[in-house]
C-alpha cells in the first residue's frame, strides 16, 4: 500500500468513524441519562436520509436553497418530532425494565419502516451533493479525494466540539451531567428533569437525522439502511461504554479504521472484524474502555 | 424460595391443546396444516428463549443467531444425494450449536443489563455476515437441502421425515419434549438457582452460588434447544438463508415470549401462537387490500400496544381482569 492509497483510507476511516460518532453519541446520551435503550436510534438515522432526499429538491424549487436548506429545515423538523415521539412513547418507558423498552423500541422501528416503504418506496435512490462540494482534490499522482466526504468530516468534528462545549462549559450541560448521575437530586434541587428529558432526547435525534442527512450523498438511500448503523453504534457504544461521549468518539473512529482496514487487507472476513473487536474489548474490559462515572 | 405449584389448573388445558394438536391433521386443509407445523416449530424456539429471558432474566437480541447456526449445520452437513440418518444428524447438529451457543454465551455473560442486550444482537449480527458475505454456504443466496433426513435400523424405516404426515407428528413430539423438558429444569435444583438469578443475582452470590457457570449453562442449554428449532426449520422449507439469522428474527422470537406472558412455559407457547396469528391477519389480502404487504405497520402498533397496555402478556390476562372485578386490598 503505498502513502497515497494509505492516506485516502485513513480519511475514509475517520470520516466513516465521525460518522458513526454522530449517531452512537445520541443513543449514548439517551441511555446515560434517560436510561432507555432506544433501538429505534437508526431509524431516525434512516429518517434523515430521506428527509435529504425529498427535502432538497423541495427546498429548491419554492425557498431557492438547496442542500443546506433542506439540512436546516431537516434538522428543525427532527428535534420536533424528537421532542413528540418523548412525549408520546419513549417518556412511558421510564420506570420499565430495559425488556419493555426493547419491545417497544422495536414496535417503532416496524412503524418507521413501514412508513417509509409507504411514502418513499422501496427502492434505491441517489442523492446529489451541493454542486459546489462536488469536486475532488487531487492526492499524489493518481489518487484524488471527494470534496464532500472532507465536508462530511469536517460537520462531524464541528458537531462534536459544539456537543462537548455544551456538556462541559453550559449551564444546561451542566444539569445534563447531574441528571445523569441522579435524577431524584436535580429534581429536588428544582430543575426540570422531564423537560431536560425531552431536550436530551430531541437533541439525540437531532445528531442522527443529521448524520442520515449528510450521509445520504455518498451511502445513497435504501431500506434497511437504519438497521445498520443502529447494530454498529451499539457495538461502538458497548467498546467505548454507556454513557460515554469520549468513549463513543474514541470507539467510533477505532471502529472506523478496524473496518476500513478490513475492507482493503482482509476483504474476505471484513463484516466479522468489528465484531472481533467489540469481543476483544469485552474481555478486557467488560464495561467498555470509557465507563460513564 | 417461593413457588407455586399450578399444575392443576394447568394441566387439563395442555392436555386439551395437546389432544388439538394431535388431530388437527385429519381436520385441516393442508395449508392450516403447514401453517400449524410452522407455529410448533416457533414454539419450541420461543420456549428456549423463555429459559433465558422468563426464567434467569437475561434478555438476549440474538437469538436468532442458534436458530439460524442449526439451519445452517443441518444444511452442510447433510450429504448431496443419500438421505441422512437421523441418528447421527440431529446429534452432531445440536453439538455445533451448542458449541456457537458456549462460545457466544462466554463472551456476552461478561456483560449484563442493557450491555447484555446489544451484546447478544451484535454477536448475532456477526454471525448473520459469516452467513452472508462468505462462500461458506452460499453467501446471501442460501443452501439447499435435498434430501430430507432418516432414521432407520438396518433396512426397516422407522421415521422418514419425508413424509408430511410423518414429520408433522414428529415436530409435536419435539414440541412435548421440550416443554417437559424444560418443565423439569424449572423444578430442578439448577432452575431454581436460574430463579434466584433473576430475583437478584448479588443475593445468589453472596449466598455462594458463582452465578457465571450457571448463566452459561442456562445460555447453553437455551441455544441447544433453539438450535432444535432451527433443525426442524430447515429440515421442513428444504432451504436455509441468512435471513434467519437477521436481527428481525430475533426480535420476533422475544415478542413471541412476552406477547404470552413472561415466565411461564404456557406463555410461550401461546405467544408463539398469538404471534403467527396475527401475522397471518395482518397479511390477509383478503381483509386489507393491498394494504397486506405493509402488514408490519399494524404488527409494530400492535407491539406499542402491548407494551403500553399489558406489561404482563396475555397469560396474565384473566388474573388482572379477575383482580380488576374483585378489589383485593392485599392479594398474596
Amino acid at each position: 500500500m503505498d502513502l497515497a492509497v494509505f492516506l485516502v483510507q485513513c480519511l475514509n476511516a475517520v470520516q466513516y468513524g465521525l460518522l458513526l460518532f454522530l449517531v452512537a453519541s445520541g443513543l449514548t446520551l439517551i441511555f446515560g441519562i434517560l436510561g432507555v435503550i432506544n433501538l429505534a436510534h437508526g431509524s431516525f438515522y434512516m429518517i434523515g436520509a430521506y428527509l435529504a432526499y425529498a427535502l432538497a429538491p423541495w427546498a429548491a424549487a419554492h425557498l431557492g436553497g438547496g442542500f443546506f436548506t433542506a439540512l436546516l429545515i431537516g434538522l428543525v423538523l427532527s428535534v420536533a418530532f424528537g421532542y413528540v415521539l418523548e412525549w408520546a412513547f419513549v417518556s412511558y418507558l421510564y420506570h420499565r425494565d430495559h425488556l419493555q423498552q426493547v419491545l417497544m423500541t422495536y414496535g417503532l422501528i416496524l412503524v418507521f419502516e413501514e412508513l417509509r416503504s409507504i411514502l418513499a418506496g422501496d427502492d434505491v435512490h441517489g442523492v446529489p451533493p451541493p454542486s459546489w462540494l462536488a469536486g475532488s482534490i487531487p492526492l499524489g499522482h493518481v489518487m484524488t479525494y471527494p470534496v464532500y466526504r472532507l465536508f462530511m468530516s469536517g460537520v462531524c468534528v464541528v458537531v462534536a466540539l459544539g456537543l462537548y462545549a455544551i456538556i462541559a462549559r453550559t449551564r444546561l450541560g451542566m444539569a445534563i451531567r447531574a441528571g445523569a448521575s441522579n435524577r431524584e437530586m436535580v429534581q429536588a434541587l428544582g430543575v426540570d428533569i422531564r423537560f431536560l428529558y425531552r431536550i436530551v432526547f430531541a437533541a439525540g435525534v437531532a445528531l442522527a437525522v443529521l448524520a442520515g442527512m449528510i450521509a445520504a450523498p455518498v451511502s445513497s438511500v435504501y431500506p434497511g439502511m437504519g438497521n445498520q448503523v443502529l447494530i454498529v453504534s451499539f457495538v461502538v457504544v458497548v467498546i467505548g461504554g454507556i454513557g460515554s461521549i469520549r468513549g463513543a468518539l474514541v470507539a467510533s473512529l477505532l471502529v472506523g479504521f478496524v473496518d476500513t482496514f478490513g475492507n482493503v487487507l482482509i476483504p474476505q472476513v471484513a463484516g466479522v472484524l468489528v465484531y472481533v473487536l467489540m469481543a476483544a474489548v469485552l474481555l478486557w474490559r467488560p464495561e467498555g474502555l470509557f465507563r460513564a462515572g | 424460595m417461593k413457588h407455586r405449584h399450578r399444575t392443576d389448573s394447568a394441566v387439563a388445558p395442555l392436555g386439551l391443546a395437546l389432544v388439538a394438536l394431535a388431530v388437527f391433521p385429519f381436520l385441516g386443509g393442508q395449508f392450516y396444516v403447514d401453517l400449524v407445523q410452522t407455529t410448533m416449530i416457533l414454539s419450541i424456539f420461543a420456549l428456549s428463549l423463555e429459559l433465558l429471558v422468563g426464567t434467569t432474566g437475561l434478555v438476549s437480541f440474538g437469538h436468532a443467531a442458534f436458530f439460524g447456526i442449526a439451519a445452517y449445520a443441518t444444511a452442510l452437513l447433510s450429504p448431496q444425494a443419500d438421505a441422512p440418518s437421523l441418528a447421527w444428524l440431529l446429534p452432531a447438529v445440536l453439538a455445533a450449536t451448542a458449541l456457537a451457543a458456549a462460545v457466544i454465551g462466554a463472551f456476552s455473560l461478561r456483560t449484563r443489563g442493557v450491555y447484555f442486550i446489544m451484546v447478544t444482537l451484535a454477536f448475532a449480527q456477526m454471525a448473520y455476515y459469516v452467513f452472508h458475505d462468505t462462500k461458506l454456504a452460499g453467501g446471501s443466496d442460501g443452501i439447499y437441502l435435498y434430501v430430507k433426513p432418516v432414521l432407520a435400523i438396518g433396512n426397516f424405516t422407522l421415521l422418514d421425515l419425508a413424509s408430511a404426515h410423518t414429520f408433522y407428528y414428529a415436530t409435536l413430539c419435539a414440541l412435548v419434549a421440550v416443554y417437559m423438558l424444560l418443565a423439569l429444569v424449572k423444578r430442578s435444583r439448577f432452575g431454581h438457582a436460574l430463579a434466584g438469578i433473576r430475583a437478584n443475582e448479588q443475593r445468589m452470590r453472596a449466598a455462594g452460588y458463582s452465578t457465571y457457570p450457571y448463566k452459561l449453562a442456562a445460555f447453553v442449554l437455551a441455544g441447544t434447544l433453539a438450535g432444535v428449532a432451527g433443525f426442524l426449520q430447515a429440515v421442513k422449507d428444504g432451504f436455509v438463508n441468512p435471513e434467519m439469522l437477521a436481527w428481525h428474527q430475533s426480535g420476533a422470537v422475544l415478542l413471541m415470549v412476552i406477547l404470552g406472558g413472561i415466565g411461564s412455559l404456557r406463555g410461550a407457547v401461546v405467544g408463539a401462537f398469538l404471534f403467527v396469528l396475527l401475522k397471518e391477519l395482518f397479511q390477509s389480502e383478503a381483509l386489507f387490500g393491498g394494504f397486506a404487504r405493509h402488514w408490519q405497520l399494524p404488527l409494530g402498533l400492535t407491539i406499542i400496544a402491548c407494551v403500553a397496555l399489558m406489561p404482563n402478556g396475555v397469560v396474565a390476562m384473566p388474573a388482572r381482569l379477575r383482580r380488576m372485578r374483585t378489589p383485593v386490598p392485599h392479594a398474596g
